[in-house]
């Protein structure tokens, strides 16, 4: 306890309020690291959280709902695939549609999914190691998804960094003339990044509507999917920071209701916008370590690739 | 678009607005909209203002057609539908929000011959009536309730945003929590929202983790209570709607707003020409405000007690806020026996003594 607030609990619960938009920022990051910019996270998410909804309530199962919610942004995002890869419509556009579509097909999937009650999505058990004082809340006391989403993450990271794969990805994003050239299928590696990114997406909307609110309401992704999309940018494209920015932004937003909770009076707008002024800061500070004030982002990021060029 | 053109344009469009309408009227049904604040699927204030639309429909049939927005954003968003309403050629138009007052005051405007209904608002007009329930009394019965069955003494209340309607709840529930049991506290987190799922479940998940056992809210969503029910031993309160899918527990009670009674009464004052702006403040006693089941979790000497007290506020024996009452900073408010009135209570902007909490600015 500090001043009132329970560092225990204010960690479980931004572990739990932050694994929606880790998902989400993760799978964006190998998109935007394959050189895609899809503005359409906001858009699968919500899709996922109708996917994932519907199959959960209508087989009693959550793990289907999670499969089918991940097979839901999927489809969104071959479907982004097919628009911005094959027919090479412009990314941003696609991107800002695909959001608009994805919150309006969930809110006609869902009309009859309103007030409906999905299954429970269980915790682990962990036996002992739960009872442990602080450790055993913090890491043994969640569903399985949260450890889900940090697997993901450390994947995320471990295939960047180590595996070739990885590396042709990260060639493909940077300058996709050059892995052309050299003989690497850009179109194909782009729309697996995008398919990964779309079942992330999907899976975190559906923890959203299965797990942290839980129950299906038109909307209910309410901009976390911009919030994912900030948090590539505020992490340079790296799943570690990606990792610390979910769980920053998590963070702030349990503490301002705890703080309020014990009695506080501090402004919440003030907090509220916290983590965006720390964005805009760790931003500054990048551009800055950059030379000659370059991006960290890859240099393929947002162009479309045509092969007869 | 040169300034000229535009005025031009716009007071045809102004002349339409007021000429032509209402001769279409005669044969044509009488056009209504309705714009709200949340999805019609919210479960809570907007579903229940689409119960009052969808009953007006069933009443007057032919007579009548009904158009809804729904999800539209308090500011230029809810500008911009009116307007449109209005140009439809809607002739009774209601704006179900507190936010939209400004723009419903604003459209009236240039619509002189369009009526315009704003719930819960206090600004009015020669065209803009307002209509608002006494939710503070069902905040008088959930407060009961809640202090009879608060075991860690602590309540908490996750509020939407801190406008006279809602620290009027505050205020209600508190009182009548402590007049049963004298060391109940209450602990506030404001939303600023309206409606949104998920920041209403850590809302409530950080209410529970300050470790009360009771939770009341006024915002939309069923959200807390179903963080409620995996915590277990907290309970809960139906909000706008009755939100009776989580009974018996944890919601015991709850507060429906019931709009039908009114638009029924004020759609049949349009229809026969006598519709006038006026303000509506209704509560139990006009049917505005019902108290949905008390359920079996609640222990029967309690039940009767709040069946009491509801009884009471009907009858007009009793009114949630009669001194002797303090406020926060421990001034007078109200004397012994003293009832508070309206007036005040449209502008209340502070805490009754004992709560502890600020008013966020």
């Amino acid at each position: 306890m500090i001043g009132g607030i329970d560092i225990v609990t204010l960690i479980a619960m931004l572990m739990t309020a932050s694994t929606p938009v880790l998902l989400a920022a993760t799978g964006e990051l190998v998109v935007e690291r394959s050189g895609v910019l899809n503005l359409g996270v906001e858009g699968m998410m919500i899709m996922g959280a109708i996917g994932g909804f519907a199959a959960a309530v209508a087989t009693g199962s959550p793990v289907a709902g999670f499969a089918a919610a991940a097979l839901s942004g999927v489809v969104m995002a071959l479907l982004f695939g097919l628009l911005t890869q094959i027919f090479l419509s412009n990314q941003v556009a696609t991107g800002l549609a695909l959001t608009l579509f994805g919150l309006g097909l969930s809110a006609l999937l869902g009309k009859s999914f309103e007030g409906v009650r999905p299954p429970a999505t269980g915790k682990i058990d962990f036996g002992p190691l739960s009872d442990l004082p602080v450790l055993g809340r913090i890491l043994f006391s969640h569903d399985w998804v949260v450890y889900l989403s940090l697997a993901l993450c450390a994947a995320t990271w471990a295939f960047l960094k180590f595996t070739r794969a990885g590396l042709i990805l990260k060639a493909v994003g940077e300058n996709h003339d050059a892995a052309h050239a050299l003989g690497y299928r850009v179109i194909a590696m782009r729309f697996a990044a995008l398919a990964f990114g779309g079942a992330l997406a999907g899976i975190g909307g559906a923890y959203l509507s299965l797990v942290r609110v839980p129950q299906w309401t038109e909307g209910m992704t309410a901009g976390a999917g911009w919030i994912a999309l900030a948090i590539v940018v505020f992490a340079s494209w790296r799943p570690e920071r990606a990792l610390i920015g979910s769980y920053l932004f998590g963070g702030i937003t349990a503490l301002q209701l705890q703080l309020q909770a014990a009695g506080y009076s501090i402004p919440v707008h003030l907090l509220s916008m916290a983590p965006y002024l720390v964005t805009i800061v760790a931003l500054v500070l990048l551009s800055m370590t950059h030379r000659h004030g370059a991006q960290a982002g890859p240099g393929s990021l947002g162009k479309s690739f045509h092969a007869s060029r | 678009m040169k300034r000229r053109t535009f005025l031009a344009s716009s007071a045809a469009m102004a002349g339409i607005a007021a000429t032509g309408a209402p001769a279409f009227a005669q044969d044509d049904p009488l056009k209504i909209g309705f714009i709200y604040v949340g999805p019609v699927g919210d479960m809570g204030w907007s579903y229940q203002h689409d119960q009052g639309r969808q009953a007006i429909e069933a009443e007057y049939g032919d007579k009548i057609q009904t158009k809804f927005i729904e999800s539209v954003p308090e500011g230029p968003d809810a500008e911009r539908a009116l307007t449109s309403l209005a140009l439809e050629g809607h002739e009774l138009i209601f704006a179900t929000s507190f936010g939209y007052m400004d723009s419903v005051i604003n459209v009236a405007a240039k619509f002189p011959n369009v009526k315009f209904e704003h719930c819960t608002g206090y600004k009015r007009a020669e065209n803009v009536g307002t209509y608002d329930a006494r939710f503070y009394q069902g905040r008088a019965i959930q407060g009961t309730i809640a202090g009879r069955m608060t075991k860690s003494n602590k309540i908490g209340y996750i509020g939407s945003f801190p406008i006279p309607e809602v620290i009027q709840g505050i205020n209600a529930a508190y009182i009548h929590a402590k007049k049963v049991n004298p060391d109940v506290q209450i602990s506030v987190v404001w939303a600023y929202t309206w409606f949104d799922p998920a920041k209403e479940a850590d809302a409530a998940a950080a209410l529970i983790a300050d470790g009360v056992d009771v939770i009341l809210q006024h915002t939309d969503s069923t959200a807390p209570q179903a963080k409620a029910q995996e915590a277990g031993n907290v309970i809960t309160f139906g909000q706008a709607s009755d939100m009776s899918n989580f009974a018996p527990k944890p919601r015991v009670s709850s507060t429906i707003d019931n709009w039908a009674p009114y638009y029924k009464g004020r759609v049949a004052a349009a229809l026969e020409g006598s519709w006038k702006a006026d303000a509506t403040w209704g509560g139990i006693d006009s049917g505005m405000v019902k108290i949905g089941e008390i359920t079996d979790a609640v222990p029967a000497e309690v039940k009767q007690e709040a069946e009491a007290l509801i009884e009471a506020i009907r009858s007009g024996s009793y009114h949630p806020f009669t001194g002797p009452l303090k406020k926060q900073d421990g001034s007078d408010w109200l004397a012994e026996g003293e009832v508070a009135d309206d007036a005040t209570l449209a502008g209340l902007n502070f805490y009754v003594e004992g709560i502890s909490a600020e008013i966020p600015g």
